[in-house]
């Protein structure tokens, strides 16, 4: 199984940029050690959103076919600390794509509990850059095989889940 | 076409940004590895950055060409490069400073060949070129 760290995608244009949300239970496991008695989201956990919507943007790209892996985190900034209730908005653009690798830059926003938006609002919670290498083709096969790990399924799953849910919307009377 | 002093400005500005060093850190001379604490990865990120600072194109392998000598015997002998291995070198990176490391050609040393001058005189030749 795989931890994913974003409910569904919003927006999505190919190579371009991408646009999904997460929302906050207090159910979630980590509110209960993150903090004990001030449950606050793992800031690691916010750029792992960002890094599986930029993923899975650059993997898209290129039909999935290459092993995408983040490679560094070149910056990341806070502006404040994210609770449950909130829900999150992973904006994500794709600054370079080459063959050899690919760099986004993102902006997460907390969208006030009980709004229904799908438009950030107010100024990012947290903003960084992610930079993304595609395993070596020839190398990689050798040792992982044929078969992409990165996309095996449950991230690619998500793109598919929500063209499903833009058909249902577009088609509703 | 920007001045020596622009580009060598713009270029440690990059690796300000790439490699989360201070500004006063970054000398000509400075290394990518041993002094500013560059990994391979990094390249990659520098390559990317310029590209987009300069607007020119950096093929694969240009600016820092991964192992030059794929482990070559006419080119390293006894973990020194030969005078072919150097010739090689010249060709493939002409605008490296090879003053240095000729006279104690350690195939280990080949790395401090990257230094902060040397990317900005690679990216001066591509804007001669350019125009």
């Amino acid at each position: 199984m795989r931890w994913t760290w974003i409910d569904r995608f919003l927006k999505f244009e190919s190579g371009k940029t991408a646009r999904a949300i997460r929302n906050l239970s207090l159910a979630e496991d980590f509110f209960e050690q993150h903090l004990p008695g001030y449950p606050i989201m793992p800031a690691c956990f916010i750029l792992e959103g960002l890094a599986q919507t930029g993923g899975i943007l650059v993997g898209e790209a290129n039909d999935f076919k290459e092993k995408v892996v983040l490679a560094k985190i070149t910056s990341a900034k806070f502006a404040r600390e994210v609770v449950a209730g909130e829900c999150l908005l992973y904006d994500t653009e794709i600054v370079t794509l080459r063959p050899e690798g690919a760099s986004i830059a993102g902006k997460v926003y907390a969208l006030p509990a009980g709004t229904i938006a799908e438009e950030p609002q107010g100024p990012p919670i947290a903003e960084a850059e992610i930079f993304f290498a595609h395993l070596d083709q020839s190398r990689s096969q050798q040792i992982f095989g044929e078969k992409n790990f990165v996309f095996s399924g449950e991230l690619k799953n998500l793109l598919g889940l929500a063209k499903a849910q833009t058909q249902r919307t577009d088609s509703a009377p | 076409m920007p001045s020596q002093a622009e580009i060598y400005q713009k270029v440690s500005a990059t690796l300000v940004d790439a490699l989360n060093v201070e500004q006063e850190e970054i000398k000509p001379t400075s290394t990518l590895q041993g002094d500013l604490g560059a990994e391979s990865i990094d390249f990659l990120d520098i390559v990317f950055r310029l590209e987009r600072e300069f607007g020119i194109k950096i093929p694969r392998n240009e600016l820092f060409p991964e192992s030059i000598f794929q482990g070559d015997p006419e080119f390293v002998q006894n973990g020194k490069v030969t005078a072919k291995g150097l010739e090689e070198l010249r060709q493939k990176m002409p605008f490296a400073d090879l003053s240095g490391f000729e006279k104690n050609p350690e195939l280990s040393a080949i790395s401090d060949l990257f230094t902060v001058e040397m990317i900005a005189k690679y990216i001066e030749g591509k804007l001669q070129n350019k125009k």
